[in-house]
């Protein structure tokens, strides 16, 4: 996030796109709620489903699952004619606009509705009140990434938030809240193919040089593998052998089939995990970890906060941190690394990236901090690109329309779309009691003419088929979702959806497509 | 800023224009209850419990609704503030359960710590008491109504915290009662089940289910840490006691969140004595998994990632890291493929 959860309580207008808050971050989407409510914020929603916030909502542009650029590039098109852009936002901060004002000029509002399914007049409402509204706070959320064209989606919130000069300020900025507790925390620790901590590429040579040094060994220089080249690797026979922490790939990637085709292929795998997850059924060895009330260190949140978690409990059983069984494992290969303490790990990761090196256990012990902090006199960055962005000048990317790998068709008629629900956070609520107790299956969305096209009513099962996978599940009837279209989450082991969706990504990050695949669905007696 | 200066019980106090009695008081140091007074809340002025006297007032106005003014003089333990505070209290006790022995709250119950203050017994008017059915129908909050003494404060939260107004004031004088839309039970409202008004309930009226039974409140230690679920990064106390963590209560000094929470965090973290943990090392033997050492296990994996990388290179061997562990579980498990096994092949879900 640019800007900070604080910050939520300083916006005067939410525009919210591809991200349901009340949902999958309840604490953002209630401070949203009780803004809206009281009447300090105005809400725009741009979701496919008529989700929470769209019926609290301003304005609710249901766009079709797929097509948040045209919507984009069509606001950028109305705010552009209009002269509602911020020319010295623009002049100042940033550069491309003379491309995007270019690419943008062929999104008519015409040409946009008809791509979208969002009315003109909607459009242009929504154009007007994001751009006149001097604090206004873009949020978006999976409904953006999880497409093959989600960098192209971040980039389109960003090249309309610098259009109307809604960056570096306070009460705006472009706000993606992260998915899990920690995925903030997984990234900065350099828990990627391609940077060290503190996003230090592994290809440069100085870089390499110093964790070198630090670390009393040669490093490899060039870029690891992603978690699908990983899986295709895994498949075709290069990859022998993996390692996996707190992470259940055949419940949770696309194309569970693929997943799991990958992880018998292997020679050996060994899961790290707290619950026989579906992956670790898998796996040759597994290595029972610390739950987070067992042990002591940091999660990183959306905001970019590093917080404590503190031991609570002992771990439970034979149970241990998992940071000591990596530190094991290095110690029997030849390796040492003798941490005594999480504030060791910390302090060793620190002291060789420069984002945190201010921050340390005792700065953190109450309010936590937000990097960047380079100095232990800084006072954390709340609010990013106040004075220049990373790059200097903000660079207008021109971004036209990529449509979904995969559309319904004549053969399987229906889109599929995924996410999360209130009740459940991915895999682990489910060993919850009270929230198993409250939402123990899936129950998935289903627009009423369609219902009764299959003859089905809620509470009855259908099949979900898809040129991947099949699964049964229960069907919620409502009007929530559009006609054509099916709601599903991933929780459910014994409705594994993820089966069905597509095994398509984005090709510069690698994200999945969870939210479109083509489905056929059929009524189960 | 502008300031005015009052005198509260003798003693002069500088505060903002704006502040009001309430928290001029406080800043002196006075003693002043409150039971619907809440700092993050609208402010109703209902409970009257946060009476003062101030001269050339004609009655003894609420402090919580009251501003500040230059040159006001103030009285909060006058024998009028004091025979009101303790008719009010009279007033409550006369409509409340005496179960002080069982009730969860005890401990941590504003009614009690007043009237125990004040030395208020109950039975100075007797009459009527209510008579509700304790609502114990859904997983997660137990209320019993017969506890509630109408403050609000649930009601505001809900609506000003949790943007949601599913509870509201029903019914009229005596029948006065906190109820979702027709009065139904909160499983069959729009209740989402954050418990946001179980964090601010001054009372046992609303409780979390788990917990009730499990401790006193004066025997469960609390644990400040992280939620391990999405990604808001709010902060809670683990209630802990005897080696367990039987549940979770609010920390208003959380930066992102205070006292507010959504259901997951607040009443799912049960998990962590789930039945179904993994307590001991698994080694895959003929197709079953059979417990061993850490030893035996450690030195399989060791030995086993040793030989896969001598055989087929370092290239051979990929980490999925955890978006769910620590930073600190993430720093480790980076460098040891980087500098043990000596790939760069670490991600996690991240991109997936």
């Amino acid at each position: 996030m640019t800007n900070s959860f604080a910050d939520y309580l300083n916006t005067d207008l939410f525009f919210v796109i591809g991200s349901n808050p009340t949902e999958a971050h309840p604490m953002a989407g209630a401070k949203i709620m009780s803004s809206v409510m009281s009447g300090k914020s105005k809400l725009i929603v741009a979701d496919p489903r008529r989700i929470e916030l769209a019926e609290k909502a301003d304005i609710w542009l249901q766009l079709r699952p797929g097509t948040d650029i045209p919507l984009l590039n069509g606001m950028m098109h109305i705010i552009i004619k209009e002269g509602l852009h911020d020319k010295k936002f623009i002049e100042e901060r940033t550069e491309g606009f003379e491309e995007l004002k270019a690419t943008v000029e062929k999104y008519t509002p015409e040409r946009v509705s008809e791509l979208t399914g969002v009315p003109v007049n909607l459009l242009y409402d929504a154009a007007r009140l994001y751009a006149t509204t001097a604090k206004a706070m873009l949020c978006y959320t999976l409904g953006i990434t999880e497409h093959i064209c989600g960098v192209h989606n971040v980039m389109s919130t960003a090249n309309i938030a610098m259009l109307t000069g809604h960056l570096g300020k306070e009460g705006c900025g472009v706000n993606p809240q992260r998915g899990q507790n920690n995925v903030q925390g997984a990234c900065d620790m350099g828990a990627l193919p391609n940077v060290y901590p503190g996003y230090q590429a592994v290809v440069n040579p100085d870089i390499q040089a110093k964790f070198e040094k630090a670390w009393g060994v040669k490093l490899d220089n060039k870029l690891g593998l992603t978690i699908p080249d990983m899986m295709d690797g895994a498949v075709e026979g290069k990859v022998k052998a993996m390692y996996i922490l707190g992470e259940d790939p055949v419940l949770t990637d696309p194309d569970a089939n693929h997943i799991k085709k990958a992880l018998t292929k292997m020679d050996f795998v060994v899961a790290q995990e707290i619950f026989m997850s579906e992956t670790a059924k898998y796996a040759d060895v597994i290595l029972p970890g610390a739950s987070f009330a067992e042990k002591d260190g940091t999660f990183s949140s959306s905001e970019r906060r590093v917080q404590r978690v503190r031991k609570a409990i002992e771990p439970l059983g034979d149970s241990r941190p998992d940071w000591w069984i990596t530190c094991e494992i290095a110690k029997r290969m030849g390796y040492k690394m003798d941490f005594e303490s999480p504030r060791q790990i910390w302090d060793e990761m620190a002291s060789l990236s420069p984002i945190f090196a201010g921050i340390n256990y005792d700065r953190i012990e109450h309010t936590g901090l937000q990097w960047p902090c380079p100095t232990v006199d800084h006072p954390g960055t709340p609010i990013l690109h106040t004075q220049s962005f990373s790059r200097g000048k903000g660079l207008f990317k021109a971004i036209e329309h990529i449509p979904p790998a995969e559309m319904p068709d004549e053969e399987y008629p229906y889109l599929l779309s995924t996410g999360r629900i209130l009740y459940h956070y991915n895999i682990t609520t489910r060993f919850s009691s009270a929230l198993d107790a409250h939402r123990p299956e899936e129950a998935a969305m289903l627009h009423p003419a369609d219902a009764a096209t299959l003859g089905v009513c809620t509470g009855d099962k259908v099949r979900v088929t898809s040129r991947r996978g099949s699964v049964v599940t229960k069907v919620n009837v409502t009007d929530k979702v559009m006609s054509g279209m099916i709601w599903m989450s991933f929780h459910y082991r014994e409705t594994p959806t993820n089966e069905l969706t597509v095994n398509a990504f984005d090709p510069i990050s690698k994200t999945g497509e969870y939210k479109v695949a083509a489905v056929q669905l059929e009524k189960v007696v | 800023m502008p300031t005015v200066t009052l005198t509260v019980d003798g003693q002069q106090v500088t505060v903002p224009k704006g502040t009001t009695v309430l928290e001029a008081a406080w800043k002196a140091g006075a003693f002043v209850p409150t039971l619907c007074h809440d700092p993050e809340l609208s402010k109703p002025g209902a409970c009257r419990i946060c009476v003062v006297e101030i001269k050339g007032a004609r009655n003894l106005p609420a402090s919580c609704v009251t501003e500040a003014a230059e040159g006001m003089v103030v009285e909060t333990a006058s024998p009028a503030v004091v025979e009101a505070r303790k008719t009010i209290l009279e007033l409550m006790l006369d409509n409340h359960p005496e179960d002080c022995l069982t009730c969860h709250q005890a401990g941590d119950c504003k009614l009690q710590d007043y009237a125990y203050f004040y030395n208020v017994k109950p039975g100075a008017f007797g009459g009527e008491k209510k008579n509700y059915e304790i609502e114990d129908d859904n997983l997660f909050i137990v209320r019993n109504m017969n506890k509630c003494i109408l403050c609000g404060k649930c009601l505001r939260a809900c609506e000003e915290k949790q943007g949601r107004a599913v509870i509201d004031f029903a019914y009229r004088g005596f029948k006065t009662k906190v109820a979702t839309a027709m009065d139904k039970p909160l499983a069959d409202s729009v209740c989402v089940s954050c418990g946001t008004c179980v964090a601010v309930c001054p009372t046992g009226a609303l409780t979390e289910k788990a917990m009730i039974g499990q401790a006193r409140k004066w025997e469960v230690e609390k644990v400040r840490t992280t939620c391990p679920f999405c990604g808001v990064g709010c902060n809670f106390d683990l209630n802990v006691k005897g080696g367990k963590v039987i549940g979770v209560t609010s920390n208003a000094a959380a930066p992102a969140n205070g006292r507010d929470m959504c259901v997951k965090g607040r009443f799912g973290t049960d998990y962590i004595h789930s039945p179904k943990r993994l307590t001991k090392p698994l080694i895959k033997k003929n197709g079953e998994f059979v417990e061993s050492s850490w030893d035996e296990a450690l030195d399989l994996v060791a030995s086993k990632l040793g030989e896969i990388k001598t055989k087929f290179g370092s290239d051979s061997i990929a980490a999925l890291s955890s978006a769910r562990c620590t930073n600190e579980d993430n720093y480790v498990m980076q460098k040891f493929m980087r500098a043990a096994i000596g790939t760069n092949n670490v991600d996690h879900c991240a991109r997936t």
